[in-house]
């Protein structure tokens, strides 16, 4: 017990280490508050164009949203950041997630918007087209609104696995609270600095899971 | 070097990919079973705290809520790192594919108990009061009763929720584990080439892309019709 605490939860060095995780946990938020808006951009983006019946639009962004959610994200992510700059393209740190990120959750985002739009009854359309809305205000004013509401949880969710997948960005080093802990434990030689990120992500997000779990028990026992 | 040259032979290089495609193959395989030791064990595992949580003991069901909870918060390649570098400060060396197994096990075990529990709830209260003035026993209930329903429409978020999760396995690269992303990246730093990268994502691709239109197709064929 003692070398646990000791190894794993050592006061002495969660005081050390905490300006260095705090430095993680402020470019984390920020991060998040990049990627978030990037993804629901992107989301947005393929779930309007998916309005639109046409083949020659509808089987190369269903191509498109597949290959996205095929691919890991840490896979598009190195690819990004260690492959464009081969040719030339030296993103960054901060821009290869930016980038990364837009692709992989707007295709999910995406999935999520599109489930919602095909949820509103067609004659809703017709009737907002009919009093003299164009396509356009039909789209923002009738259909975003309702859909937003009707996949809720869902978007909820992904928001919630994308804050929890910036801590990828670690592997390119960009200096979020993972990577921070990982640096402050290679420094004292103790666990404790990943514990405290474990920790920080736990009561950041935990929050968010108690909602959703409420959320998502709701939605599948109201399907009796 | 035109500029399209330069990306055929950086992205393209048939020399480098020839070289390393063998070692991405090897990936590839250690990737699958990566993928189905995870799939098995945390469907296992989120199916019996499901079920354990039917029984209704109090104590116990504020623990299993509180474990979900944990690894649902918690950030899989978090969970990773403490388990690969953090446990060796503490004497306990996990190789890099046990820890990933481990936290990708474990995640996966609470997103599926979360789907199990939500869909033994959503069968009615009077079919369990049934079954049992028929004489059937709580187990038989839940067995015979509750969990052919239950499970049925916990199939497609069930479906999504796993290939999202073994998509991670791309995660045990970063402890060392030479699966696709693994074998890739040691070919990049060897050749200095990004083919082996290319080849890499085509692999995820082979891997992945079934899967994705698999679960797309599941999810409208046990799409619940109200």
């Amino acid at each position: 017990m003692d070398v646990f605490l000791d190894t794993f939860l050592n006061w002495q060095i969660v005081q050390d280490a905490w300006p260095i995780l705090w430095q993680g946990l402020q470019a984390t938020l920020l991060l998040s508050a990049l990627v978030v808006p990037l993804g629901i951009l992107g989301g947005v983006i393929i779930a309007v164009l998916s309005t639109v019946r046409s083949p020659w639009v509808k089987w190369p962004l269903r191509a498109w949203v597949d290959t996205f959610r095929a691919l890991p994200p840490l896979v598009l992510l190195i690819f990004i950041f260690a492959g464009l700059p081969f040719i030339g393209l030296d993103v960054g740190a901060w821009g290869a997630v930016a980038i990364g990120f837009f692709l992989n959750t707007g295709a999910y985002y995406g999935e999520i918007l599109r489930a919602g739009i095909e949820s509103i009854p067609r004659g809703q359309i017709e009737a907002a087209r009919s009093t003299g809305l164009t396509r356009g205000q039909t789209m923002v004013n009738v259909v975003l609104p309702q859909a937003v509401r009707n996949v809720l949880p869902d978007l909820i969710s992904n928001t919630l696995e994308v804050v929890k997948l910036t801590s990828i960005a670690s592997v390119v080093a960009l200096p979020e609270l993972l990577f921070q802990a990982r640096q402050a434990q290679s420094v004292t030689y103790n666990a404790t600095p990943i514990m405290v990120a474990a920790v920080v992500y736990f009561i950041l997000l935990w929050p968010l899971v108690r909602v959703l779990s409420r959320l998502e028990n709701r939605q599948l026992a109201g399907r009796r | 070097m035109t500029g399209w040259e330069r990306f055929t032979d950086s992205f393209f290089n048939a020399r480098v990919m020839a070289q390393y495609l063998p070692k991405i193959i090897e990936g590839f395989g250690l990737t699958v079973v990566l993928a189905l030791c995870i799939i098995a064990a945390g469907l296992a595992a989120g199916l019996a705290l499901a079920l354990l949580r039917a029984f209704g003991i109090r104590p116990l069901n504020w623990l299993i809520i509180f474990v979900v909870d944990l690894f649902r918060a918690l950030p899989p390649l978090v969970i990773i790192v403490l388990l690969f570098f953090g446990l060796p400060n503490a004497g306990v060396e996990l190789s890099g594919f046990v820890a990933s197994w481990l936290a990708l096990t474990l995640v996966l075990m609470a997103f599926s108990e979360e789907i199990f529990w939500a869909g033994i709830t959503s069968v009615a209260k009077g079919q369990w009061e049934a079954a049992r003035s028929t004489g059937l026993g709580f187990l038989q209930t839940l067995g015979y009763v509750v969990l052919p329903q239950a499970l049925r429409i916990t199939i497609p978020p069930l479906t999504n929720r796993t290939i999202a999760i073994t998509k991670g396995t791309a995660l045990a690269s970063v402890v060392a584990v030479p699966d696709i992303l693994g074998a890739a990246n040691a070919g990049v730093s060897f050749s200095f080439n990004p083919s082996p990268l290319t080849l890499g994502a085509i692999a995820y691709l082979v891997l992945f892309f079934p899967v994705v239109v698999l679960g797309r197709w599941i999810e409208s064929r046990f799409a619940w019709k109200r």
